[in-house]
């Protein structure tokens, strides 16, 4: 016979029913008006400092009232606290007619409405700010950064000189993909024999991730020339500057990739062992390939990463987009061609991170439904 | 002649021992079970009999030569002795059938084209071949577990190791796959496996080992040892096993 204990009576020492009351609209509605008005406030003057910015001379009829349009603009948040206050005495009432359910409801939709309400404003006030930190001073900010004469004067300079970032970056990701994954492996050879390499590996991307890669470039392309290295003295500075940019990215690369190899479970190996596949059999048919599927997003971000570092190849000698627009901008001197390479950095970098989403997004969905 | 010999094994992990000693005679066309606890050493076994694990002593023959020590073709010992686990482990990143012709092709020496029409062939025996293209997520766990093995089996083992492959499986899936093993047994192939499915064990084995902390306890045939077991552990295995409504 089995002994067994009956369940302990816990109903006494049950939790009391909390906070039955429906949670209060009202207050939070209040704080969310009060916000919408000083968002309005603050929109006015971010306004009013870029019309004077922009129109020394009285604009035209339409531009004011595009300006007018604006600013009512920034008042739309209100809508959802008319709603707020709607659904606060939707709640009440279902209170007076003892509907405690239905007053709850109502009650949370209300407070949805008046978050909804603050979160537009908090949004707008950034916007605002925003303008008006470009415009103030009389437009200083804009007019050190945003000139449109000198944008439009060194765009064309400046592109044809980025086709050099273009140039480094691609021969640099190339060769830092195959020295990533051979440094990668080396680190993770089996056995005494796999010792010296693996040390070796370990010491490349200790000294690479520590030495800063502008360093780097300005050793390698004075140093190689000034000791006469045979082969690299030769070499063009573009060329140069690909091999310390892979010198530097390829330790970053190698740690991705061991990440990747050492997150494939052991039991893989096992499958692919005991089906007769050599080590490097299996290495390269059935861990690799999994494994770079799934460092491909941080593969990315290094890769990202050393795009931008192509602005550093200036201090080699190498006229680069940056080094070019430091030349336009001082010759006028202002900013604006130097965010002219900012503003491209960024359109080549956001459709990148897209593509990868979107990569990554179809192979899920393809192992996930198979092919059929 | 035994296929598979086994003497005084001893393996441990670390200062843990897990086999204590085991000896243990395979022959041709025989189907051996294990049962025992979990962590009885049954997996360990298996695995150190593919040479998945490294032994500590003792010697392992596979068709008279001895398989243990330095110097020995493990390729070619896999390929002799297949292992189907119990949690499938098939290439995620490969189709189904791509799961199955990569070792042919790939060590067997086989044509691309043949191995693709000899996994078809497997494929259409358990009902899969419309899953060919697939990719192993797509698959239910039995029908995941009836491709791995599969893709034992296309490599012509001389001997099939099965590592408790029903364990990972709901309930109505162990089915199909038993089905398949019991298929394998009638036509000849040699098999050791450990399992929990002791009704299946009394069916298809000729010989059933009782393992307990890293010992073969009691050993005899399935009706022997399922029937009237002589020692007190195996005993109370069993009746725990009949307890929990598994025989």
């Amino acid at each position: 016979m089995i002994n067994v204990t009956p369940t302990q009576d816990t109903y006494d020492a049950r939790l009391q029913p909390p906070q039955a009351q429906p949670p209060a609209v009202v207050p939070l509605t209040a704080a969310s008006v009060i916000v919408v008005i000083l968002t309005a406030v603050t929109s006015f003057y971010a306004l009013a400092w870029l019309y004077a910015y922009m129109y020394p001379q009285p604009a035209g009829a339409f531009t004011k009232a595009v300006f007018v349009v604006l600013w009512l603009a920034t008042w739309l948040p209100l809508l959802p606290t008319v709603q707020a206050l709607r659904s606060a005495r939707k709640s009440r009432n279902a209170l007076q007619d003892n509907g405690i359910v239905i007053a709850r409801h109502h009650a949370a939709l209300g407070r949805e409405s008046a978050l909804t309400s603050l979160g537009y404003s908090v949004a707008i006030v950034v916007l605002a700010l925003l303008v008006a930190f470009v415009s103030t001073n009389d437009g200083a900010i804009a007019r050190t950064f945003l000139r449109p004469e000198f944008i439009a004067q060194a765009w064309s300079d400046v592109l044809r000189a980025f086709w050099v970032n273009v140039q480094v970056a691609i021969g640099a990701e190339v060769l830092v993909l195959v020295l990533g994954l051979v440094i990668a492996i080396m680190r993770m050879l089996p056995g005494r024999a796999g010792r010296p390499l693996r040390f070796l590996a370990v010491l490349y991307t200790d000294v690479f991730r520590a030495i800063p890669g502008i360093i780097v470039l300005y050793l390698v392309g004075f140093g190689l020339s000034l000791a006469e290295v045979p082969f690299f003295k030769d070499l063009p500075p573009i060329v140069l500057a690909i091999f310390a940019l892979t010198l530097t990215y390829s330790a970053y690369v190698a740690e991705v990739y061991r990440a990747g190899l050492d997150s494939i479970h052991r039991s893989q190996w096992a499958a692919a062992r005991s089906l007769g596949l050599s080590y490097p059999q299996a290495l390269r048919t059935v861990i690799i390939p999994q494994a770079v599927r799934r460092v491909i997003p941080p593969l990315l971000n290094d890769f990202i990463g050393l795009q931008k570092d192509t602005a550093l190849i200036g201090v080699m000698g190498v006229i680069d987009a940056f080094t070019q627009s430091r030349l336009v901008g001082s010759a006028v001197f202002n900013l604006s061609p130097v965010t002219v390479v900012a503003i491209v950095f960024v359109l080549i970098t956001i459709p990148q991170s897209r593509f990868v989403d979107r990569m990554i997004e179809k192979d899920q969905a393809r192992q996930r439904s198979g092919s059929n | 002649m035994s296929y598979l010999q086994i003497r005084d094994l001893h393996k441990s992990y670390g200062s843990v021992q897990i086999l204590k000693g085991i000896s243990l005679e395979v022959a041709r066309h025989e189907v051996v079970c294990l049962i025992g606890a979990s962590g009885s050493g049954k997996s360990t076994l298996l695995r150190c009999i593919n040479a998945l694990e490294t032994i500590e002593s003792g010697e392992i023959l596979v068709d008279g030569d001895q398989v243990t020590g330095l110097g020995v073709n493990l390729n070619v010992l896999r390929r002799n002795v297949g292992i189907v686990f119990q949690s499938y482990n098939l290439f995620p990143h490969m189709t189904v059938l791509k799961n199955i012709t990569l070792a042919p092709t790939m060590i067997g020496g086989i044509s691309k084209d043949a191995a693709e029409q000899r996994a078809i062939e497997l494929l259409d025996k358990i009902g899969l071949r419309q899953k060919a293209g697939s990719y192993p997520d797509a698959l239910s766990g039995g029908q995941q577990q009836r491709v791995a093995i599969v893709r034992a089996m296309a490599m012509d083992p001389q001997v099939l190791l099965l590592d408790e492959i029903t364990a990972a499986l709901d309930p109505e899936l162990v089915g199909d796959v038993l089905e398949m093993i019991r298929e394998l047994a009638v036509g000849g192939l040699t098999m050791l496996l450990a399992t929990h499915e002791m009704g299946f064990a009394r069916e298809v084995a000729s010989q059933v080992c009782f393992l307990h902390q890293g010992k073969i306890l009691e050993r005899g045939t399935a009706e022997e040892l399922f029937e009237n077991p002589q020692e007190e552990r195996t005993q109370q295995f069993l009746k725990r096993v009949v307890t929990a409504g598994r025989l």
